[in-house]
């Protein structure tokens, strides 16, 4: 029995050689020390239990946003300060609960509603209130139904949805995703299989927007690319185009047939307003252009848990939306036959009802106003405090909850391991974890990176 | 105007339309084929007649036909509250749901318990489970095929094959007898190549109610040690099967007690009742720890790039009914009563065929478990059902039990007595393989009940 175990387990060794590359260090040897130290008193367990076919499987590699909050946590100093996950906390830097989704979820439980599964392409209140959040209530392509709206699991699920119809229907086309980008867009098209490049983005230099460069990388991509670009809020740089910089990029993408594909994880956090944060989807919209945006609720309606968004696709016809639809449908019923029903019933209770929705607003605002406040006493703190006369005010200029601070690894290792500030090694910092009370410290912390280290 | 700044065009193309229609990027886009679950719901969703029935999706109906929150839901969600949207909450609660999961499978007191000998990740019910384990699998095992019982669930096949792993037959179900075809099932076990992922339904087989019994699951664990094959469960029903828990969860206790390291995908949607939640949980048993959370790890990644994780609310409610024992204790009393009414409608619908004088044997229902019956009525008599009749079920002829009600089991079985009864043509078909389920199916006119008897049949 034992010998039969182990030739089996060899040839699962083959095959798993034969296979993919990407499998992380698989020790042949490993299989032999296994039997060696866990069978020594326990011969008859070989006998009896079958060695897994999973022998050699490594540790799949940390995730280096939620990286920073493990190590976080792990810190016992007094002015530790967590700028590493994107999620908003209060000046008090308390995770906060909308009240406008305690209501709706106040009102959800005394409903008591069924939870009888969802048709595949989602809540159809919701499908309705998101395009139209998205789009605007009145825009045309909403009256000639020809946006095809399918509720997904957040930005990520909808984002993989949208890859997954890429990959059958356009095989071989890119993805350009921004340099840098949201560490995840570059594992969903890899698991989608589709293959992805960048286009430059972030230019160290100013700390700002490299816009001839990602001007040229668009024109330079094959035609008809998928051009993957942030609605608003940049993530990781906070750095936005601005409305002028749209409308080339816009004429660019159209130069080229390629297709707008929109990533809008933050709507609302950018200004503070949700439709002037939808401009620039609004606008390739207006230009009669078919576009790809992908939506979240996780951050402007707090929902991360939830995994609550949605996938559109505006297409040139009413019936070209209705077979695209059929096809995301088509796409997730093997990946979770239907989403899930109760982000879906909050966000269309809320959005779709006016009272809920003015207050929404009314909070929206108050999120982006108070990361504008920290914005500006950063700002304050790091021009009095600096006496270089280096220019900070790309903290000014910058939108959304991140910040790209313009410090190198060993800056932001010095960030940690000195000031027990946390952050993404890419100089990333998350204003929603910041407060007014703590500015001027991170100030301090910054322009002693920026200057003493290298 | 809007025309002059309209330049899509298709790749490498130039336009030579009218202007009747605009091109689109998506004109090479054709419409999917519905899901013929999906289907049946949709059309009997259309159907404005005021008797119609919807025996087609697998959710279970109270004794009224509405759709049942379960008490002890109701109870959880009182005490969960809004707390759970803080998501720094989500990984201890996803935890606390994996690990209450896996008990209720493998047995509290099991030592894959106790040693944590297994990686356990939250996934979006049923379906997402097993997708994680297939992509899983295909990124493991690359070249390994998913042996799947005939019939079996139609989207097992579309799951494994949108992760390009293909799937094989293994023979299950006996259409003469209606039941399992045991001999044939150990057959083709033992002549797959060593090593081979198979799927098995641990109880209340989908879509036949065909379960082997425990002295047959006895023997195929035996073989599978034997072959060194890997089971992997489709948990879906458990509870439902016999109404209790334990029990129904023999199959894997068995394949545990003989040593196999196996997976086991947990749904909670008909169980708990929480279909739209989409709560479950792909468990892959490990031989210690530290393998454990290696494989863990890969299965949280696989799950990040497709959703992240699933939503808090459906773990938190689940992981409160299973951990709060004055919670579960309601819910096991549920789940009884669900699994108890469907039996009882299974007695009814059977005697009530009986009572008609229908010719054909019936016995079937009765004999087969779960949520569904394996009617054994073909395309065409389904067809009528639903034409004539508003009586929706998939055309394979499997009915969802739990929408037979007291007050609509007469109207059925007659129904189902119409369509089959004064045709011997239809005796013959029954003992046929009209049973295989082809996703591509559609309904074709197929003339009026005059010609049922022996037109159709014949064109069949």
């Amino acid at each position: 029995m034992a010998s039969s175990v182990l030739s089996s387990a060899s040839l699962s060794f083959h095959g798993i050689h034969k296979g993919k590359s990407n499998l992380g260090g698989i020790n042949k040897g490993k299989i032999d020390t296994f039997i060696k130290s866990k069978c020594f008193g326990r011969i008859s367990m070989v006998a009896a239990s079958n060695v897994s076919r999973f022998e050699g499987i490594t540790m799949a590699p940390p995730d280096p946003i939620l990286g920073v909050s493990e190590a976080f946590k792990a810190d016992n100093h007094e002015l530790k300060l967590n700028l590493g996950v994107g999620a908003y906390r209060t000046e008090e830097l308390q995770p906060y609960v909308l009240n406008v989704v305690k209501k709706a979820d106040k009102l959800l439980l005394e409903k008591g509603e069924n939870r009888e599964y969802l048709p595949i392409e989602g809540l159809a209140a919701f499908n309705k209130v998101t395009a139209e959040l998205l789009f605007g209530a009145d825009n045309p392509v909403m009256k000639q139904q020809r946006v095809a709206t399918v509720q997904g699991l957040s930005g990520t699920g909808s984002l993989r949805l949208a890859a997954a119809l890429i990959e059958r229907y356009f095989p071989g086309a890119k993805v350009l995703i921004s340099a840098p980008t949201w560490g995840n867009h570059k594992n969903i098209f890899n698991d989608a299989g589709v293959p992805w490049s960048e286009y430059r983005y972030y230019d160290p230099k100013t700390v700002g927007l490299d816009f001839e460069g990602m001007i040229a990388d668009i024109k330079a991509a094959p035609e008809g690319s998928f051009i993957l670009l942030h609605g608003c809020a940049h993530n990781p740089t906070g750095i936005d185009p601005t409305p002028e910089q749209w409308e080339i990029i816009a004429d660019v993408i159209q130069e080229k047939n390629h297709v707008p594909f929109f990533d809008i994880a933050y709507q609302g956090f950018a200004s503070g307003s949700l439709d002037a944060d939808a401009s620039s989807v609004r606008m390739f919209v207006a230009r009669g252009m078919e576009v790809i945006a992908a939506q979240s609720y996780s951050k402007n309606l707090g929902l991360y848990a939830e995994r609550i968004g949605a996938i559109n696709v505006v297409c040139s016809s009413p019936e070209a939306a209705a077979r695209v639809k059929s096809q995301l449908k088509r796409i997730a019923r093997p990946m979770y036959s239907n989403p899930p029903v109760h982000g879906a019933r909050i966000v269309a209770n809320i959005v779709g009802d006016s009272t809920l929705f003015s207050e929404w607003n009314a909070e929206m605002e108050m999120m982006a106003g108070r990361i504008k406040n920290v914005r500006h006493k950063l700002f304050d703190n790091l021009s009095s405090k600096d006496k270089s006369g280096k220019d900070w005010s790309f903290v000014l200029k910058q939108i959304g909850m991140f910040s790209f601070t313009g410090l190198n690894k060993a800056q932001c290792d010095n960030m940690t391991n000195k000031w027990h500030v946390y952050m993404t090694k890419d100089g990333r910092i998350s204003l929603a974890g910041l407060s007014l009370a703590k500015c001027e410290y991170l100030a301090d912390a910054i322009i002693d990176s920026y200057h003493n280290v290298s | 105007m809007i025309i002059s700044r309209f330049v899509i065009l298709r790749r490498g193309m130039s336009t030579a339309s009218t202007c009747a229609t605009r091109r689109s990027w998506w004109d090479h886009v054709t419409p999917a084929l519905k899901d013929p679950i999906s289907a049946v719901t949709e059309a009997f969703l259309a159907d404005p007649s005021p008797y119609k029935i919807n025996l087609g999706v697998g959710a279970y109906r109270d004794d009224e036909g509405k759709p049942l929150v379960l008490q002890c839901v109701r109870e959880a969600e009182s005490k969960i509250a809004a707390s759970s949207f803080l998501e720094s909450t989500s990984t201890s609660v996803g935890s606390k749901l994996v690990m209450e999961s896996a008990k209720l499978i493998y047995g509290e007191d099991s030592d894959v318990i106790k040693e944590r000998r297994f990686a356990g990740i939250p996934a979006l019910s049923g379906t997402g489970a097993c997708r994680l384990f297939a992509e899983f699998q295909k990124r493991f095992y690359p070249e390994s095929r998913m042996y799947l019982p005939d019939p079996t669930w139609s989207n097992h096949r579309n799951i494994w094959r949108d992760v390009h792993v293909p799937d094989q037959t293994f023979r299950y179900y006996h259409p003469d007898s209606k039941s399992l075809n045991f001999a044939a099932l150990m057959d083709d076990v033992k002549n797959a190549p060593d090593g081979s992922f198979f799927l098995l339904h641990p109880c209340a087989h989908n879509p036949t109610g065909v379960d082997p019994t425990e002295e047959q699951w006895r023997e195929i664990s035996s073989l599978f040690k034997v072959k060194n094959h890997f089971p992997f469960f489709d948990v879906a029903y458990q509870g439902f099967a016999s109404g209790d828990v334990e029990r129904d969860a023999k199959a894997i206790r068995i394949f545990l007690e003989d040593g196999h390291s196996i997976g086991c995908a947990q749904s909670f949607a008909k169980n708990m009742g929480l279909y739209g939640h989409r709560v479950g949980c792909l468990s892959v048993l490990c031989n210690d720890k530290i393998q454990a959370m290696a494989i863990q790890s890969q299965l949280q990644q696989i799950s990040n790039t497709m959703y992240g994780s699933p939503p808090i609310h459906g773990i938190s409610l689940v992981s409160k009914i299973l951990s709060d024992p004055d919670i579960k204790a309601i819910w096991l009393k549920e789940v009884k009563v669900m699994a108890t009414r469907i039996r009882r409608m299974r007695v009814t619908l059977r005697e009530a065929l009986e009572r008609l004088g229908s010719p054909l044997n019936w016995q079937h229902i009765t004999n087969q478990v779960g949520m569904f019956c394996f009617s054994g009525l073909n395309r065409a008599e389904v067809y009528l059902l639903a034409k004539e009749f508003h009586i929706y079920m998939t055309p394979d002829g499997r009915i969802s039990m739990g929408g037979v009600t007291t007050k609509n089991v007469d109207y059925l079985a007659n129904a189902i007595h119409e369509v089959t009864a004064c045709d011997q043509d239809a005796k013959i078909l029954h003992n046929t393989d009209a049973y295989k389920i082809n996703t591509d199916i559609r309904f074709t006119s197929l003339g009026t009940s005059k010609t049922r008897a022996r037109g159709m049949n014949l064109a069949l």
